[in-house]
């Protein structure tokens, strides 16, 4: 790690942790909100639904990378509070990765449901980023607190499918780009970091 | 009292929308930045468009001159608004993102300008910058651009044909193909400097038709657009206009020009052997390996919902080409 780990555990006041969840919130919910307002007014340049395509795709991998650090640096900078956000940050990369499902199905192929199968068949690169989906809602339905304590320590082994998730959205990002690598890949590679930090939890599936 | 002018222009909408007013649209974009892929690297994702913090648009703009040729009068199809047309560009040269040729591209300098046509011809010319617009009689053409990743637009360009300009060099019996070639300066074009900034591609990007398909009366140079001269996003001073074929095939800034005897390599081509082929014709039977080529998304007016999807047509519409490849396998020869 690139700073010192500090000798004092962090806590921040409550009122401050508060705004900080509020942020969480706020800020993927109405940066979305915005975007998609300006698709509709015509404003995001030429292709509109490449443009939310891109957006919520990108956006959903940054959300999933950043709630898979948060383990990590809430461990690092003894800052337990952190903890609490990972719940929100992973819900939201997942209901981004469905907001670009849903652009992809209305805008892109203009509700033609055969054609939906028959890509999600037929194209690689959209069959991982489906499973990738899969997974996250998956995930996202035994957030529920009743749902998590009742699955005990099975809870966490499914959990661990998020690093799959990681891995199938960045091939999913190298495969579909026409040419280059190097954006994708460094996804991959902060995945990589990820997984090779954790291996030992990882290890007890 | 109300005036009406024989020659008018048709305002669209976009022309009517005053400068000030988009300006001031597109400094909110890039205000607020891109969450997506601002956030963790500044990307030039497939679309990253109003994520520029750094730089701003407004200092040096390339300037365009306005044209004299012959209208086209008879085409009705929508047509794609100028301010599109012209930042949501292919260029792989000043950047992989749409967004990144508009602003990357406008120090360009095409003044002067060298357009040299060789090879198996008998009287070789080279075209300076002013030659390019005087030398053949401007028309405008309304064609629609089909690019290879599903979208269109339809975009009044102004030039004329390849077949004026090929018989004045008078190719040789020998002559089968034409190859193209684009300004190879890594001075002025950041791609050709930089793999990371030009998507990998080895550069000079090189194009080329087969004579037939060159000579064929819809082929045509083009040196304008919307009226005015070419602005450099779009392929300054001088780019081919394949209508049938998809957009990659339309190379831009043209250096060169040789008539030769073999199959010319083609630069996506060589970069993807088994996603684009030397012909590229539009062809909604051959999907792309990666995606379908059934339909396209036409780019016009309008936000999301007002979005175009259209059936894409054999040949992009243009099936007077068919007869050139009678009797070939077009699933083979994509």
């Amino acid at each position: 790690m690139l700073l010192m780990s500090p000798r004092k555990p962090i806590r921040v006041p409550r009122y401050l942790f508060i705004a900080c969840h509020l942020a969480v919130h706020l800020a993927p919910t109405i940066w979305l909100s915005v975007i998609f307002y300006l698709g509709l007014q015509d404003e995001l340049g030429g292709d509109p639904v490449q443009y939310l395509l891109d957006f919520t795709g990108i956006g959903a991998l940054n959300l999933l990378v950043a709630s898979l650090s948060v383990s990590l640096l809430a461990q690092h900078f003894k800052f337990a509070q952190l903890m609490k956000l990972r719940r929100p940050i992973g819900l939201y990369s997942a209901f981004y990765a469905f907001a670009h499902f849903t652009v992809y199905i209305a805008f892109e192929l203009q509700f033609e449901f055969n054609m939906l199968v028959s890509e999600i068949i037929k194209r690689p690169y959209i069959t991982i980023g489906f499973v990738a989906l899969l997974i996250l809602g998956l995930l996202s339905i035994t957030s529920l607190s009743w749902i998590k304590k009742s699955m005990g320590r099975k809870w966490f082994s499914l959990h661990k499918l998020s690093y799959l998730a990681v891995l199938l959205a960045g091939f999913h990002y190298l495969w579909l780009i026409k040419s280059g690598w190097y954006e994708p890949v460094i996804y991959l590679v902060i995945a990589g970091i990820l997984l090779f930090m954790k291996r030992e939890k990882l290890r007890k599936l | 009292m109300i005036f009406k002018f024989k020659n008018a222009r048709q305002e669209t909408e976009n022309q009517v929308t005053d400068e000030s007013v988009y300006r001031q649209r597109r400094e909110l974009l890039k205000k607020m930045g891109y969450f997506g892929a601002g956030s963790l690297l500044a990307s030039s994702a497939a679309n990253a468009g109003p994520l520029d913090w750094f730089s701003s648009d407004d200092e040096v703009i390339f300037k365009t001159k306005a044209l004299t040729f012959s209208k086209q009068t008879d085409d009705t199809q929508k047509q794609t608004p100028v301010e599109k047309a012209t930042s949501y560009n292919n260029f792989f040269e000043f950047g992989t993102g749409k967004s990144d040729p508009v602003k990357n591209a406008q120090e360009f300098n095409v003044d002067p300008w060298s357009l040299s046509i060789g090879g198996l011809v008998e009287k070789p010319i080279t075209l300076g910058l002013d030659d390019l617009y005087s030398s053949f009689e401007l028309e405008e053409r309304i064609y629609r651009l089909r690019c290879v990743e599903a979208w269109s637009m339809v975009i009044p360009w102004i030039g004329f044909s390849l077949a004026s300009l090929l018989k004045k060099v008078q190719p040789l019996s020998s002559a089968k193909y034409v190859a193209f070639e684009t300004l190879y300066d890594p001075k002025q074009m950041p791609g050709q400097r930089n793999r990371f900034v030009g998507g990998g591609v080895d550069y000079p990007y090189v194009e080329g038709l087969r004579i037939d398909e060159a000579m064929h009366k819809l082929t045509m140079l083009s040196v304008g657009m919307y009226g005015n001269t070419l602005p450099p996003q779009n392929g300054a001073p001088v780019r081919l206009v394949v209508p049938w074929k998809y957009g990659f095939k339309s190379i831009k800034s043209i250096v060169k020009i040789t008539l030769t005897d073999k199959m010319p390599p083609t630069t996506w081509n060589i970069l993807a052997p088994n996603e684009y082929g030397f012909y590229a014709n539009v062809n909604p039977a051959v999907d792309h390996p990666r995606w379908s080529q059934a339909r396209e998304r036409r780019i016009t007016t309008g936000g999301l919902l007002a979005q175009n999807r259209i059936d894409t047509l054999p040949f992009n519409g243009y099936d007077d080409v068919a007869r050139l490849y009678k009797g070939m396998n077009l699933k083979k020869f994509y």
